[in-house]
């Protein structure tokens, strides 16, 4: 018996469109948000605006990254918010060893957390949602412990540079997003890791017959996602000029998977689109600052979000083949 | 009066006709053998019989009456009843549970009576040999009593037909037994039962007639007394032993390559895994395609699975160019030299979203990189060489291997292989699924590879593929192996004659 | 090897020794998995009883009971949802939306304040199940829409969050601060409902559903179990009871108040993992939840009694413990898979 696979090709407009929508549906979606405030939102095309926009977008894009990457093997992280929260907590307590100790130990945080999600899914083998649902819980409360509950300012002057700070009249921390954004995008393209991260994601049994070290590629990806997670962390204590370990980051988890969803990475792994990640929380972004613009209650853009994310995966599911 | 009749049925999939008009009959009280090797259509059949999937063309009749299943639940409704491979039970909920699922008794507050349900279903196990605690997970049970549990649910439920895939692929001779014993009061029962199996042994022990499908066409039906077995295994593997053979229908040049005096690349010394593999041992010399022959489920694949560290053992010797592999893993066995292309293509060989570059590049990621950063230059060397070489065609290196044929799908995959410099190369069903030209030009390549002195292990279910290729053939059975055939012995009729002889019963 | 041979005819029992023995390791790690929970709760009951003077009094018990009773309900409707194999992260959003609600509609009397909570997160509940039943999406991703989206609904219906409705209604009040033989009405209300839950999914055709299709979703479908409909079911389930937990806190608090909640799904997640139920799916029990719930609520009881232990400690201890019996779960299910 043949089973030659023929090619499918759509012939239906909606086929095309339902292979198209996952994919560039995102970019349109902006393009047209763009539009649409040019025209009809007062103070939108302005170099304030557009600032104040990507100050506040950078967090979420770096934690997107890391979330795309583990999303890529077919993965979530729950974790992520908590792991801000921890590096929140101990940049004031290093921050008096001088700025690269307190960020050093801010991203060893980071690389603990992964490092035991990472265990946790690669060789315990428990599902990733369950896994990091644990530092889920447990992150945050270690983190306020640490802190003993206690909002703390930060005055470090250079700490503060990189929430706070301009180069080339850009902010640092756009800058650190767009670099971070850079490298991600070069790891995932160029590296090993990154296609072997991909190959698992892909095909899990193909990629261990293939003899991929897939325990260490799963642990790396989650230490990766928790290390970008937690440079959110301390970019947000420096941009917010202060540390509380009991708001840093709340739900940013699904915000980042709204962001990577959205910009088209599917939730079944083997594929991370690092622009449409991008773009995806810049979307998410536009579409809050529009309705609170046109004076839409924060309520509202939560529930037009809610609809977003679903309509999102919806388009991007898989169909079940059997 | 037959109890359940198919006629002329056809099953069509996107680019494969699964069943061509196929007939089949099933009396009252009569255990039918089902038989046919993998891509035969017999599990579709059994799906149309189901109502999994519904028939393109034909009719089904159940009772004398014309019968549509739309859904597996109404086939059992109306007495069909599927016992699977993987059994088809809850695990983690109770032996009684699993036996009264959806229809407990019920005391008079609508509640469902434990004790009642409890007892019943010792009593109603008994019958079948099964004494254990019904209160226990299902799940802790052995796989034959969970055969069991599955069958007695079957009959209770009023099933006037049962259907049977691979009942015995992992159960104990003991529990062999007693599924036998339990089939035999069924057929005295007047329940018709439709047997799949690959034990020739067995069906002739317990089947009264026999239907053999190939490539999605009915090519016997019959008493299987009447039924020599190896005219059983000649018409199952598609060769008729009256037909002459006619010279060089594959593409393989049928000249040994092997160097007879030379060590061998790989030895393999008594696998052992349980149900599976007991005491497989061979050799493997440079420039040698060894073939491993047998019918589905005597344990080919297992065995090539286990050499490539992918499959359990419990005991074994693996060596390749003489050094011992220990505990084999697929890590350890791809640095030792052996690559393995895996029976399902899609399941476990490529990744269908990346693309053809990304898929032959996988293994060798290490190589071809500096500091774990990869090189262009030094891929598209490889993938060149190799597209070249395997003839894959492609839009570019950059095409989705999933939006590939078949071939080409298979090629890519055996460029990943060759691409890690293998020293034994572990081949299941190479030319599977694949067209014509792709299948001459993967068989013309097992040659041109072996006569590069790499020792080759070929796996595949057609049998004149598998003697034209080899230049040896193991011949397994239920995991052992039970015959080697060398020189002039390598002919499909000596083949099939090794598979079909009868096993002297052991244990 | 001895073989038992009770019935049939030429049918030699499949039962052995070695069965026999693997009979007996099921059974102990089956206890230890089931009533884990418990065990665990009361050592920490024995040790707080030998060392807190103040937790050794009915009033604190009466205390814990009170505020156990709202995280009770909501881990009674997350231990159906998850024994079917899925989850529900909406049910701390559903609890806040609830107490709102039902604050507001207390001004129609104590019926529309129990009436409307539960016809909007029952609806809500309802949606996650549709969504997830019959377009296969990920129930986590369906029911974090669903967190989003019933927070902005509360935030909707109390001015952004600033307006705090108070219970209008006397009787509802009462229904928050009044006693039964000193113990809180809503602790019998409570008691009642889980005693239901458990003779649901013990005894009725639709609990044994429920850990069917947990167990394995292929297999129910095809013993003719209705998938679709007990997962939408206990999706209902859970959004009715998270609503109602949120009423009778909001008759506790006499107000429904809108910064609550948050979190309030993941504890409840922990109790029931915590009590032994699989967060794959197929198997555990209410008892167990209970056990969880309250193992929680002591040790929250505690920390507060230890003046200047940081309350945070509760999350981390809950992580911990949700980390501990996770792995030990998964090593468990697999020594009984193995025998």
């Amino acid at each position: 018996m043949s089973t030659e696979t023929v090619a499918t090709r759509p012939t239906l407009d909606t086929a095309r469109l339902k292979a198209w929508l996952p994919k560039y549906g995102v970019y349109a979606a902006i393009v047209l948000l763009v539009v649409y405030n040019i025209f009809f939102t007062p103070y939108f095309a302005t170099w304030s605006n557009l600032r104040i926009q990507l100050i506040q977008v950078a967090p979420i894009v770096i934690v997107a990254l890391g979330m795309a990457l583990v999303i890529g093997t077919e993965g979530i992280d729950l974790s992520v918010g908590s792991v801000m929260a921890l590096a929140a907590a101990f940049i004031p307590l290093y921050l008096g060893y001088g700025v690269v100790a307190a960020i050093i130990v801010a991203l060893l945080a980071g690389v603990a957390v992964g490092f035991i999600n990472g265990v946790l899914v690669a060789k315990v083998g428990l599902q990733p949602i369950v896994a990091t649902l644990a530092l889920f819980v447990g992150g945050r409360g270690l983190a306020v412990v640490i802190s003993e509950g206690k909002l703390v300012d930060i005055r470090n002057s250079d700490f503060l540079y990189l929430g706070s700070g301009d180069l080339l009249g850009i902010p640092v921390l756009v800058w650190i997003a767009a670099a971070l954004v850079l490298v991600v995008g070069f790891v995932v393209r160029r590296t090993v890791f990154g296609r072997r991260l991909l190959a698992i994601g892909g095909n899990r049994p193909a990629a261990e017959l293939a003899g991929l070290p897939v325990k260490r590629v799963l642990i790396m990806v989650y230490v990766v996602c928790a290390v970008l997670a937690s440079i959110a962390g301390l970019l947000s204590v420096a941009r917010i000029q202060s540390s509380d370990a009991s708001s840093v980051g709340l739900l940013i988890e699904l915000s980042a998977i709204t962001a990577v969803v959205v910009g088209g990475t599917p939730l079944t792994g083997g594929k991370v689109r690092v622009l449409g990640t991008v773009a995806g929380a810049m979307l998410m972004q536009l579409v809050i600052a529009t309705m609170i613009k046109h004076n839409l209650q924060p309520s509202t853009t939560e529930m037009v979000q809610a609809v977003i994310i679903l309509i999102a995966v919806y388009v991007a599911r898989e169909r079940k083949t059997r | 009066m037959a109890l359940l009749e198919v006629a002329d049925v056809s099953k069509i999939f996107p680019g494969v006709r699964a069943l061509d008009s196929v007939s089949f009959t099933l009396q009252p009280g009569e255990v039918h053998a089902l038989v046919g090797e993998n891509g035969a259509g017999k599990s579709t059949l059994i799906k149309v019989l189901t109502g999994v999937y519904q028939p393109d063309g034909g009719e089904l009749r159940y009772q004398d009456q014309p019968a549509q299943f739309g859904t597996p639940m109404d086939a059992q409704r109306a007495g069909i009843s599927t016992i699977y491979q993987e059994v088809n039970l809850v695990p983690l909920m109770t032996v009684a549970q699993n036996l009264f699922l959806g229809r407990e008794p019920r005391n008079s507050f609508g509640m469902i009576d434990r004790g009642r349900m409890d007892r019943e279903a010792r009593e109603v196990l008994a019958g079948y040999g099964v004494t254990t605690d019904v209160r226990r997970q299902l799940g802790t049970l052995a796989l034959g009593a969970q055969q069991m549990v599955a069958l007695a649910r079957a009959v209770m439920i009023d099933a006037k037909v049962v259907i049977m895939d691979e009942p015995t692929s992992s159960l104990e001779p003991r529990e062999v037994q007693t599924l036998f014993g339990v089939i035999r009061d069924l057929h005295a029962k007047g329940i018709g039962i439709i047997y799949v199996s690959h034990r020739l042994d067995e069906l002739y022990e317990i089947c009264d007639a026999v239907t053999i499908l190939r490539d999605g066409k009915l090519v016997h039906t019959g008493k299987l007394a009447e039924l020599e077995r190896i005219k059983l295994v000649s018409l199952m593997l598609g060769r008729d032993m009256a037909e002459v053979r006619r010279e060089g229908a594959t593409a393989f040049s049928g000249e040994g390559t092997g160097d007879e005096s030379a060590a061998p690349v790989l030895r393999v010394r008594e696998l052992n895994s349980r149900h599976k593999l007991h005491d497989v041992t061979f050799d493997v010399r440079p420039g040698e395609v060894v073939g491993l022959g047998g019918l589905l489920g005597a344990g080919r694949s297992e065995t090539i699975k286990a050499i490539g560290g992918a499959y359990h053992l419990d005991s074994g010797e693996i060596e390749v160019d003489g050094k011992e592999l220990k505990k084999p893993t697929p890590v350890r066995a791809v640095k030792a030299g052996i690559a393995v292309q895996p029976e399902d293509r899609k399941a476990e060989g490529i990744v269908p979203g990346l693309s053809v570059r990304e898929n032959i590049a996988l293994a060798v990621l290490p190589r071809v990189s500096r500091g774990g950063f990869v090189s262009d230059s030094k891929i598209d060397e490889i993938v060149d060489r190799y597209m070249k070489r395997l003839r894959i065609k492609a839009s570019s290196p950059d095409q989705a291997v999933g939006d590939l044929s078949g071939g080409n799908q298979q090629k890519v995959l055996l460029a990943r292989l060759l691409a890690t410099d293998p020293k034994v190369l572990l081949l299941d069903e190479p030319t599977r699924g694949i067209d014509v030209g792709a299948k001459a030009e993967v068989q013309s390549l097992i040659d041109e590879l072996a006569g590069e002195g790499l020792g080759v292990v070929l796996v595949s279910s057609d049998a004149e593929e598998l003697v034209e290729g080899s230049d040896r053939v193991v011949v397994l059975r239920d995991g052992v192996v039970v015959g080697t055939l060398t020189g002039t012995e390598v002919t499909t009729e000596d083949l099939m004659s090794t598979i079909a002889t009868e096993a002297h019963r052991e244990h | 090897m001895t073989m038992t041979n009770i019935s049939g005819p030429e049918t030699p029992a499949i039962v052995a020794e070695d069965v026999r023995k693997a009979e007996r390791t099921d059974r102990i790690v089956g206890t230890v998995q089931r009533q884990g929970a418990l065990a665990v709760l009361i050592v920490v009951l024995v040790i707080a009883l030998a060392s807190f003077p103040n937790f050794r009094s009915f009033d604190n018990a009466a205390t814990i009971l009170v505020a156990a009773a709202p995280p009770m309900l909501i881990a009674l409707g997350m231990t159906f949802v998850i024994i079917t194999g899925g989850i529900d992260l909406s049910v701390g959003s559903l609890y806040v939306l609830g107490g709102v609600l039902a604050a507001w509609a207390s001004q129609y009397g104590i019926l529309a304040a129990f009436l409307l909570p539960l016809a909007v997160c029952g609806a809500i509940g309802l949606a996650n199940g549709l969504l997830i039943a019959y377009t296969r999406m990920a129930p986590f991703i369906v029911t974090l829409a669903a967190l989003l989206g019933a927070r902005g609904l509360m935030r909707a219906i109390s001015s952004e969050g600033s307006n705090t409705y108070l219970v209008q209604s006397d009787a509802l009040r009462k229904l928050g601060n009044g006693s039964f033989l000193d113990i809180g009405y809503q602790v019998w209300l409570v008691a009642a409902l889980v005693v239901i839950g458990m003779v649901v999914l013990a005894r009725t055709r639709f609990g044994s559903s429920i850990y069917a299709v947990g167990g394995s979703e292929d297999a129910a479908s095809l013993m003719g179990v209705p998938v679709r409909r007990t997962k939408v079911w206990v999706y209902v389930l859970s959004g009715l009871l998270a609503g109602l937990a949120g009423a009778i806190n909001a008759a506790k608090l006499g107000s429904g108040v809108t910064v609550l909640g948050t979190g309030m799904e993941l504890d409840a997640i922990a109790a029931v993992v915590i009590g032994g139920t699989l967060l794959t799916g197929g198997a555990g029990t209410i008892a167990g939840t209970i056990a969880g719930v309250l193992l929680l609520g002591v040790i929250q009881n505690l920390i507060n009694q230890v003046g200047n232990l940081n309350s945070n400690w509760q999350q981390v201890i809950s992580g911990t413990f949700l980390a501990l019996v996770v792995v030990a779960q998964t090593y468990l299910v697999r020594l009984r898979r193995v025998t």
